[in-house]
C-alpha cells in the first residue's frame, strides 16, 4: 500500500508538473493584462508539433544528429518559434481590440476563436492521423526500492520547478518583472512613468508562450502520440487549476497545478477512472466555493 | 391594431410553415434545418440573460441544455415506451402528444435546479472566478452522465424517435416542428417581458454597477438566482427538443464545444440584444449549414492553382476555421456584435409605426 502511494506521488507529481507549466503561462498574461487567454491550451499543442516537425527533420530516424543533439537544439528552437506564435496572436488578435478599448469579453471571446483556429487548422492541413515523436532519450528506469523511476519523469518534475524558481526569480528582482507587476497594478499609470506598456506585454506573452512550449516538449517525449486537440482539454484543466490557486499569482499557479495533478492521480487510485474528471472538478468547486479568491489570491476590494 | 400586429405576423408565419410541411412542401432537411434555428434561439437568448443583461462571463450553458435533454428524454421513455431504465410503458401512446410539453418543462425545471449549482457561488464570486465555476459545472454535468450506466453512459440515450412517431400517430401533423415554433415564440416573449419589467431591470442594474444596485433596494442574490434559473430552464428545454429531434443524444454532444457555439452566437449577436440573439442564431446555423455546399466548391477552386497537391482534399473540417475567422474578424471591425446592445426599432425606427408591444 505504502508503496503504491508513493508511486502514485511520484505520478502525480509529473502529471502536476504539466499542468503547473501551462498553468504559469495561464497566470502570466492574466496577472498582466486581466485577460483569459483560452488559446493558451492550443499554443502548448502548437508547441508539441513544432517540436515533433524540427527533431523530426534533425533525428530523421536515427540517420542524422544523435538523440542528445537534437533535443538540444530542439528546446530553444520550439521555445522561441512557440512565443512568436503566442506573440503573433497577441498583436493580431488581442491588440487592436485592447487599443479599442472593448469590453474585456469580447477579447476572450476572440482568445476562445483563435483556439479553435489553432486546433482545427492543424486538422484540416495536417491531417487526424496521429504523429508519433522519435524516441530521443534512451528510458533509464530507476528502482528506489518498490518504487521505479523513469529518467524523463525526474526530467519533468525538476524542469517544473526550476521554471517555477526562475519566473519568480524574473518577476520579484529585475527590472521587467518589476514592470509587469507594475501594470497588473496599475495599468493607467504605467505610460506615465515612461515603461511602454506594448513591450512589457509582449515580453508577458513571450514568457507564457515560451512555456507552454517547453510544456509541449516534455509532454512530447513523455506521451509520444500528438493530436490536434491534445492541448484543449489539457488547457482547459490547467486553467482551472491556475484559477483554484488564485490567477494572477506566480505561486497559485505552481500550488494549483501540482493540486490538480495529485487529485486526478489519488482519484484514479482509489475509484474507477471514469470519476476522475467528475470528483477532480467537484473538488476544484468546493475549494472555489470556499474560498473565492483561490489559496493564494487576494481578495479585490471595490471602491464606492 | 397595432397591438395584434407582431402576433399575427408570427402567427401566419408559424401556420405557414407547419402546413407547408405538412402537405411535403419543405423536404425533411429544411424543416430539421427551421428546427434548429428554433433552438438555437432558445439557446442564445437564454444565454445573452446572463451575458449580455446581467454581464457575467457563463461559459457552461451546454450543461443545463443536457440535464434538459437527459430528464425529458427519460421521462417520456419510462412513460410511454418499454425501454430502459424502467420497464414500460405506463401510459397509453396516444398521451404522449399532451404529455410531451409537460415533460418538456419538468426537463426544463430540473436544469433550473440544476442552474443553482452555479447561481449559489455567484453571490460571491466574481466574472473570472464564476467563468470557472460554470465551466467546471460543464465538466461536472458531462461526467455524471457519462458515469450513470443505467442512462447508457458514454454510449447515449437512443429511442426518442418513437415518442414523436406516437405524437404523429394520434393526429397527423409535424409536431416537432411545432413544438419548437412555440417554444421559441415563447422563449422570446418570456425574455423580452422579464428584462423590460421593473423587477427584471434589477439584471441590467447588476450588470451596471452591483453595489449601486444594492443600494437602491435591488435584491442583488435574488436576482442572480432568478437570472441563471430562467437561462438554465430556457436551455434545459431546448435540450429537450433538440434530444426528441435527433432521436439520439450522448453526453459528449453537450460538451465545451457546444457551450462555445451558444458563447459564438451571443457574442455575434451582441450583447443584451435579444433581436441581436435571434438574428445571430439564424445566421450561425445557415452559416454553418450553407458551408456544407460551399466547402466542396472551395476545394475544386483551390486545386485550379497548381501549388496545391491533388491528394490534399480540403475537408468539412474547415467549416470550424472560417466560423471563428469571421468572428475574429467581425470582433476586428465591430467589437459590440451585430447589433450590440440594442434592438431591431432602434435600427429602424420607422417599424415603431407598426407595432405596440404592452
Amino acid at each position: 500500500m505504502t508503496e503504491n502511494l508513493i508511486q502514485n506521488i511520484f505520478n502525480a507529481l509529473q502529471w502536476g508538473s504539466f499542468y503547473s507549466l501551462i498553468a504559469l503561462g495561464y497566470t502570466l498574461v492574466y496577472g498582466v493584462l486581466r485577460l483569459i487567454n483560452f488559446a493558451h491550451g492550443d499554443i502548448f499543442m502548437v508547441g508539441a508539433y513544432i517540436a515533433f516537425f524540427i527533431s523530426a527533420f534533425l533525428f530523421k530516424g536515427g540517420e542524422g544528429l544523435s538523440g542528445g543533439a537534437t533535443l538540444a537544439l530542439t528546446i530553444p528552437l520550439t521555445m522561441i518559434l512557440t512565443s512568436a506564435c503566442g506573440v503573433t496572436l497577441e498583436r493580431i488578435a488581442y491588440r487592436p481590440l485592447r487599443r479599442k478599448g472593448v469590453n474585456r469579453l469580447y477579447v476572450v471571446i476572440t482568445a476562445l476563436m483563435c483556439g479553435l483556429i489553432l486546433e482545427y487548422g492543424n486538422l484540416a492541413f495536417l491531417g487526424a492521423s496521429r504523429k508519433s515523436f522519435p524516441e530521443l532519450m534512451d528510458k533509464v528506469v530507476y528502482q528506489v526500492g518498490p518504487v521505479s523511476m523513469t529518467n524523463l519523469k525526474i526530467i519533468v518534475i525538476l524542469t517544473a520547478v526550476a521554471v517555477f524558481l526562475l519566473l519568480n526569480a524574473f518577476v520579484h528582482r529585475t527590472k521587467i518583472g518589476m514592470a509587469m507587476r507594475a501594470v497588473s497594478y496599475d495599468r493607467f499609470a504605467i505610460p506615465l512613468m515612461g515603461i511602454s506598456l506594448d513591450a512589457i506585454i509582449v515580453v508577458t506573452f513571450t514568457l507564457g508562450s515560451s512555456l507552454a512550449g517547453l510544456a509541449g516538449i516534455l509532454y512530447a517525449l513523455s506521451y509520444p502520440v500528438l493530436d490536434p486537440f491534445m492541448g484543449a482539454m489539457l488547457g482547459w484543466k490547467a486553467f482551472i487549476a491556475a484559477v483554484v490557486g488564485g490567477i494572477g499569482d506566480i505561486r497559485g499557479a505552481f500550488v494549483g497545478g501540482f493540486l490538480l495533478g495529485f487529485i486526478e492521480i489519488l482519484v484514479v487510485a482509489a475509484f474507477p477512472s471514469t470519476f476522475r474528471d467528475l470528483i477532480a472538478f467537484s473538488i476544484l468547486m468546493t475549494l472555489l466555493v470556499i474560498r473565492p479568491t483561490g489559496l493564494f489570491g487576494l481578495a479585490q476590494s471595490t471602491k464606492i | 391594431m397595432k397591438r395584434f400586429s407582431v402576433p399575427a405576423l408570427l402567427l401566419i408565419l408559424a401556420a405557414g410553415t407547419v402546413l407547408a410541411a405538412r402537405f411535403d412542401l419543405l423536404d425533411q432537411y429544411v424543416q430539421t434545418i427551421i428546427m434548429f434555428i428554433g433552438i438555437n434561439i432558445i439557446l442564445a437568448a437564454s444565454l445573452n440573460i446572463i451575458n449580455g443583461y446581467m454581464g457575467e462571463f457563463a461559459c457552461g450553458h451546454a450543461a443545463f441544455m443536457a440535464v434538459g435533454a437527459y430528464v425529458s428524454s427519460v421521462l417520456n421513455l419510462v412513460l410511454f415506451t418499454n425501454s430502459p431504465p424502467l420497464a414500460g410503458p405506463f401510459l397509453p401512446e396516444a398521451l404522449a402528444l399532451f404529455l410531451f410539453p409537460v415533460t418538456l418543462i419538468a426537463g426544463g425545471v430540473v436544469a433550473a435546479l440544476a442552474g443553482l449549482m452555479v447561481a449559489v457561488p455567484s453571490f460571491k464570486t466574481r466574472d473570472d472566478y464564476l467563468a470557472i465555476i460554470t465551466l467546471a459545472a460543464n465538466f461536472i454535468v458531462c461526467n455524471i452522465f457519462i458515469n450513470l450506466e443505467s442512462l447508457g453512459g458514454a454510449r447515449g440515450l437512443m429511442g426518442m424517435k418513437k415518442i414523436v412517431f406516437f405524437m404523429s400517430d394520434a393526429v397527423d401533423l409535424p409536431w416537432m416542428l411545432i413544438w419548437v415554433l412555440i417554444f421559441t415564440v415563447l422563449t422570446v416573449f418570456i425574455i423580452r417581458r422579464f428584462v423590460t419589467s421593473t423587477y427584471g431591470k434589477g439584471i441590467i442594474a447588476i450588470c451596471q454597477d452591483e453595489v449601486a444596485a444594492e443600494i437602491m433596494s435591488v435584491n442583488t442574490d435574488r436576482m442572480k438566482v432568478a437570472a441563471f434559473m430562467l437561462s438554465a430552464f430556457l436551455a434545459g428545454i431546448a435540450g429537450g427538443l433538440y434530444a426528441h429531434i435527433l432521436g439520439y443524444i450522448n453526453p459528449n454532444s453537450f460538451g465545451i464545444m457546444k457551450s462555445t457555439e451558444c458563447l459564438v452566437m451571443v457574442y455575434l449577436g451582441g450583447m443584451a440584444s435579444l433581436s441581436g440573439s435571434v438574428l445571430a442564431a439564424i445566421l450561425f446555423t445557415l452559416l454553418i449549414e450553407g458551408l456544407r455546399f460551399v466547402i466542396p466548391v472551395l476545394d475544386s477552386a483551390i486545386h485550379l492553382i497548381p501549388l496545391v497537391p491533388d491528394t490534399y482534399q480540403l475537408s468539412q473540417v474547415v467549416k470550424w476555421i472560417i466560423i471563428p475567422l469571421l468572428l475574429v474578424l467581425l470582433m476586428q471591425f465591430r467589437p459590440e456584435g451585430i447589433m450590440g446592445n440594442r434592438e431591431l426599432a432602434d435600427f429602424l425606427p420607422r417599424l415603431r409605426k407598426y407595432y405596440k408591444f404592452k
